[in-house]
């Protein structure tokens, strides 16, 4: 396969309908608007490929639960404002154990905010989202590439575990453009029982997330938890960058982490020894490896895009074993290599 | 050797509902099943139920379903049919599910045209919930949201959904029935067969609005409830054929008589 150059929003677009993606629905909502576009293009030339712009998020995400029955592979997107919109039918997926990528390209917040990169939705991400007791899965790609793979990877894992999973990246993933190599799909392993299509002559099914009697939700929770706690298991993904013989750590990921490692690059040249540590999903967080880094390491610094969320996650995984420093640019601001240097540097002298 | 003359249409399952009594659900569930077994569609039928009094409507069918959230049956629908386009997928959704929370995903998908045929009970209230006020509550109906009666300063008009959505292109047959006397509820059963006649000639988005009591929360027995629909509601939602594009474009449904 060629090297294709593309921006990152495209890149999803056609990563998802190699991986056998056939029904997208959206609502234009920058920066995401290029990907609902190329699906609207190329989505109805795919064999069986169904596009609806909707009327709205809320509607596009319940359009695709209801595709999602049917048995297809199933996509939504958007960006911060929006994914909000879409809480309440993300919770409906994982309640009815629906498999389906949301794809969220993270613009300034709260509210309105703004359109540039930012990565304030990492709370909304990890801890669900919507109401009730559940988990999405989220990806959190930091390169054109993994954009294309960790799309293709996301439509297997929900399969796998009949649930929604999220990719989030932001305004500047979205927006930015390398050349990439799309990977040839596994086969889709999706068992039929699962397909809601029309009793035919068998007997009819429904599939449903309402259990009125306690007892009865209290074993679909818990049945949740478990697959939960399998996918805690055996799914986390993380990249270690320069590690050996560094004395202080950077956890960022996404656009940050990419900051990072150009921080990183000009700090080695002045004999720091700065490694950095990007989680690549968020939920669930690689947080074992984490804390048997803090075996060897004591510096930690925690960079994102926001005040301060996977923060949370990084106290979590290192107990006090370590200390931890924060650097955050909330609201769409986007710091330099350089910038981000200077802050790393700083504290980098002034470690224990 | 005995003729069968009545028995329970195969595509309800052997439950009993739980509805109150008075209460057109039950009803419009067996006119439903009775069309999905004269159709023969019973196997290819793929519900929605809403959430509202008929939330447990899979329970009672013996169809494929799935539960939408509040209001977004509409649009899980639309996503079902897309995928299958030769499965007849139906919408059974209540006035708050319709015509408030989920007006804009049932506004859309009658204006897409969406081949899904909508069941809409307007019974002027919140039925689950225990008898607020609806958007099709009619002006001085007393609810437990609308003390001293809808007040149109403070609460707005009854939403005429068939109506409306009989002006959107994308429709293509609404009309609005009643189920308080058995000349009624046999015309009811004509039109939901009529709008599963639609969709099954893949004319577009039919709806099918059924005036249906809620004695419970309207504080009435059944007599006085069933009079009420005739002598007030009626009044407001008049029962009638909004639209009908088989007529216009001669591409006749088979709509037994």
């Amino acid at each position: 396969m060629n090297k294709v150059l593309m921006s990152g929003n495209n890149i999803i677009g056609e990563a998802a309908i190699r991986a056998g993606c056939r029904f997208y629905a959206g609502y234009p909502i920058t920066p995401q608007n290029e990907l609902t576009e190329y699906m609207a293009e190329h989505m109805r030339k795919a064999e069986g490929g169904v596009f609806i712009q909707s009327e709205s998020e809320v509607a596009a995400i319940n359009m695709i639960a209801g595709a999602s029955a049917t048995g297809a592979r199933v996509m939504t997107s958007s960006s911060s404002p929006g994914i909000s919109l879409k809480q309440e039918g993300i919770s409906s997926m994982a309640a009815c154990e629906l498999p389906g990528v949301i794809v969220n390209i993270m613009r300034g917040g709260p509210g309105l905010g703004n359109i540039r990169p930012s990565q304030g939705d990492y709370f909304q991400a990890t801890r669900g989202g919507g109401h009730g007791d559940y988990r999405t899965m989220v990806f959190a790609p930091a390169t054109c590439q993994e954009l294309a793979d960790l799309t293709m990877d996301a439509f297997d894992a929900a399969d796998k575990y009949r649930t929604p999973v999220m990719i989030l990246a932001d305004g500047m993933m979205g927006q930015m453009m390398e050349p990439i190599i799309f990977k040839s799909p596994a086969p889709r392993v999706y068992p039929e029982k699962f397909m809601l299509r029309g009793a035919g002559s068998g007997k009819s099914k429904f599939i449903r997330g309402l259990l009125l009697d306690p007892i009865d939700a209290e074993e679909h929770n818990w049945k949740l938890a478990r697959k939960y706690e399998v996918i805690t298991e055996h799914e986390t993904l993380c990249e270690e960058h320069n590690l050996e013989e560094a004395d202080m750590v950077i956890v960022a990921y996404g656009t940050a982490a990419r900051i990072a490692k150009g921080a990183i690059k000009r700090l080695r040249d002045h004999g720091m020894k700065i490694g950095l540590f990007r989680p690549i999903t968020l939920w669930p967080f690689p947080e074992l490896k984490l804390r048997a880094l803090s075996a060897k390491v004591k510096n930690f610094l925690v960079f994102e895009m926001s005040t301060g969320q996977m923060l949370e996650d990084v106290r979590l995984a290192l107990q006090g074993y370590a200390h931890i420093d924060f650097h955050g640019r909330p609201g769409g601001a986007v710091p330099t290599p350089a910038e981000f240097a200077n802050v790393v540097a700083r504290l980098y002298n002034k470690r224990d | 050797m005995a003729k069968i003359i009545f028995q329970k249409p195969k595509s309800l399952k052997e439950k009993i509902f739980h509805y109150c009594p008075g209460c057109g659900h039950s009803i419009v569930h067996r006119l439903m099943a009775e069309v999905i077994d004269e159709m023969g569609i019973q196997g290819i039928t793929i519900g929605v139920p809403p959430a509202g009094c008929a939330v447990l409507a899979y329970n009672y069918f013996d169809v494929d379903m799935i539960e939408s959230p509040h209001g977004r049956a509409p649009a899980m629908a639309s996503g079902i049919k897309r995928m299958l386009p030769d499965r007849m997928v139906f919408c059974y959704q209540g006035d708050g599910d319709l015509a408030a929370i989920g007006l804009a995903e049932s506004f859309h998908a009658a204006n897409r045209g969406e081949n899904i045929t909508v069941i809409f009970i307007n019974n002027a209230v919140y039925g689950m919930t225990g008898g607020q006020m609806a958007p099709t509550t009619l002006l001085n109906q007393k609810t437990t949201t609308s003390l001293a009666g809808r007040q149109t300063l403070l609460d707005g008009y009854p939403v005429k959904v068939s109506e409306l959505f009989s002006q959107l292109e994308g429709s293509a047959y609404i009309e609005r029935c009643m189920v308080n006397s058995p000349a009624f509820v046999n015309k009811t059963k004509k039109a939901i067969r009529k709008a599963f006649e639609c969709q099954k000639a893949e004319l577009g988005f039919s709806m099918v609005e059924i005036l249906s009591a809620c004695p419970t929360n309207w504080k009435m027995n059944t007599i006085d409830s069933c009079q009420w629909m005739d002598d007030v509601m009626s009044k407001v939602f008049p029962p009638g054929v909004f639209k009908d594009v088989t007529k216009a474009t001669k591409k006749a449904a088979e709509v037994p008589s």
